[in-house]
């Protein structure tokens, strides 16, 4: 889209384009204030600059959740247009481009998932986010992408993360986001994922590096490849699905490991 | 190099050409009352001191961490010397403003230390508590007695002293954040003694225009990516290089100081000019 290292695009063209071709929700707006207001034009120098040291700085300590969320804005685009274009070809995918909704507690009703019955989807998440003390309203907003769609398929991505942890039945613990990792590595492509799934095991431990080696990584390969595109999942619109029904439609099937549960929560 | 050749050089550099108006393309209200930049933006006076103090807020915890990565650990150097310029001796009662996280009063305690300096006290005021106590935090870590620092919040154009009730004023890296420069000059003059020494050190021009350029390539290319990757946060340090460009240069500040009524004022160049003392005296 923009051929011309020496200017950043002007954002304004694009969202004026854009919602000439979509058919754009009242709501869908408030993403594109939100955009607006925290849009950085950086040229090509500063790009590089960053992939390189957010890259160095994830794999040093990947608790920056921030540098994690600037590689994969800074390095994503080509991912991020097939996203996009798979995105447009599914129906539900093409539902959640034109609502655009945001995942955070003042959009998700945290009380009524609570209280819906067990194994369903919204109980299942309701369930993660305390098991693990983690808060939806802990995601950026993108800056580094300059690209209206793309930028809110990345925010898709990374707000709908925690609920691809549900519905895997993964732990926030380092081998669980690399099993993630796989996932999403082989779903969207995005650098990030490839690299985090890469060399996010370099840290893990000898106990979970043999776990890595014998279950989680063949699963995930497996469940990266033979599931569902999980992005063209409208989650909020599915709260109150089983999770049994939403495994058999999506062609997922939750790792099982026939070892003592010790072994298995370690860390 | 002639400048033709210096435009196609600089051509040939364009991927490192950056859209410098970044806080420009925000704004668009324009209106009766007065106006003043912020950084490149255009701002109403009134919401400048509200924007730097964000600024402020904001970097407070990595304050010291990015100085150290911006200037590649020279900022002490510069500190070091202008605390040398100053060569306090006893009975020296120093105002230290916009000291934030209290680089320059740590030095000063360390100067009178080592020549063991009798009846010194210096007081950091800033308009930002965080920062204040960023620096408190330090200051307890390297255990100084507490009766040769305190601790003020106050603002530069306001100061909460008396008259005539410090015999030194420092401020490094602060003026040029403060929204008006005369103001904060006129300050220093009432709440310094006769015979007081003003001392300022702050970002300037360089003398070289080639190598003006080199630093405002590393300024606007480098440093806010740097700011991001450090403290996750861009925009504060997009500002603070913008900021710099604004501050007027060694001979306009000179004369300002001057119009507020001191003598004596004179200015150092260091590393090329990125930073400039100027001292003056209350005559």
């Amino acid at each position: 889209m923009n051929i011309n290292p020496l200017r950043a695009p002007s954002v304004r063209f694009v969202i004026k384009a854009t919602a000439q071709r979509r058919l754009l929700s009242a709501g869908a707006e408030v993403f594109e204030h939100d955009f607006m207001e925290h849009h950085i034009p950086i040229n090509s120098f500063q790009r590089t600059l960053l992939t390189v040291g957010s890259a160095a700085v994830s794999l040093m300590n990947p608790y920056r959740a921030d540098m994690i969320a600037c590689l994969g804005e800074t390095s994503g685009e080509q991912a991020l247009q097939e996203v996009l274009r798979t995105m447009e070809e599914s129906e539900e995918g093409s539902e959640i481009l034109n609502d655009r909704p945001r995942i955070n507690t003042g959009t998700v009703d945290l009380d009524y998932l609570k209280r819906l019955p067990d194994g369903t989807l919204g109980k299942a998440y309701s369930n993660f986010l305390v098991d693990n003390r983690v808060t939806p309203d802990s995601r950026m907003t993108v800056q580094f992408v300059d690209d209206v769609e793309l930028a809110y398929v990345i925010q898709r991505y990374r707000e709908a993360h925690d609920l691809i942890h549900t519905v895997l039945q993964m732990p926030t613990h380092m081998l669980g986001e690399v099993a993630v990792k796989w996932v999403e590595a082989i779903q969207t492509k995005l650098p990030m994922c490839i690299g985090g799934a890469i060399f996010g095991p370099v840290r893990l431990k000898p106990k979970h590096r043999q776990l890595y080696r014998n279950y989680y990584l063949p699963w995930a390969l497996k469940t990266g490849t033979e599931a569902k595109f999980l992005l063209n999942v409208y989650f909020e619109k599915r709260w109150e699905q089983t999770l049994s029904e939403f495994y058999q439609e999506m062609n997922i099937k939750p790792l099982e490991i026939r070892k003592t549960k010790k072994s298995i929560e370690g860390e | 190099m002639s400048l033709r050749r210096l435009t196609k050089f600089k051509r040939l550099l364009s991927p490192f050409t950056t859209s410098r108006t970044l806080t420009t393309q925000q704004n668009q209200n324009i209106n009766e009352e007065k106006e003043t930049h912020f950084g490149f933006e255009k701002v109403k006076e009134s919401e400048k001191e509200r924007k730097v103090h964000k600024v402020f807020e904001n970097v407070a915890l990595d304050y010291d961490v990015m100085n150290d990565a911006m200037s590649l650990g020279v900022h002490r150097l510069w500190k070091d010397y202008f605390m040398c310029q100053l060569s306090p001796t006893d009975n020296t009662k120093l105002l230290d403003v916009a000291g934030g996280t209290g680089d320059i009063a740590f030095r000063f305690l360390q100067y009178v230390k080592n020549g063991n300096y009798k009846n010194c006290h210096v007081t950091v005021c800033d308009i930002n508590s965080n920062m204040l106590e960023v620096g408190k935090i330090r200051s307890e870590r390297l255990k100084h007695q507490p009766e040769t620092i305190s601790w003020k919040e106050g603002n530069a154009e306001e100061l909460p002293f008396n008259d005539n009730s410090f015999n030194a004023y420092t401020i490094a890296f602060g003026i040029r954040n403060c929204t008006h420069i005369d103001k904060v000059l006129e300050e220093a003059y009432r709440v310094l003694q006769p015979g007081g020494r003003f001392m300022c050190l702050e970002f300037s021009r360089l003398e070289n225009s080639y190598t003006q350029w080199m630093y405002d390539q590393y300024s606007f290319q480098v440093i806010p990516v740097l700011g991001q990757l450090i403290a996750g946060q861009w925009k504060p340090y997009q500002y603070l290089v913008e900021s710099i460009r604004q501050f007027p240069n060694q001979e306009d500040f000179k004369r300002m100081i001057e119009e507020a009524g001191f003598r004596q004022v004179s200015y150092e160049n260091l590393t090329l000019g990125v930073v400039s003392i100027h001292s003056a005296f209350k005559l």
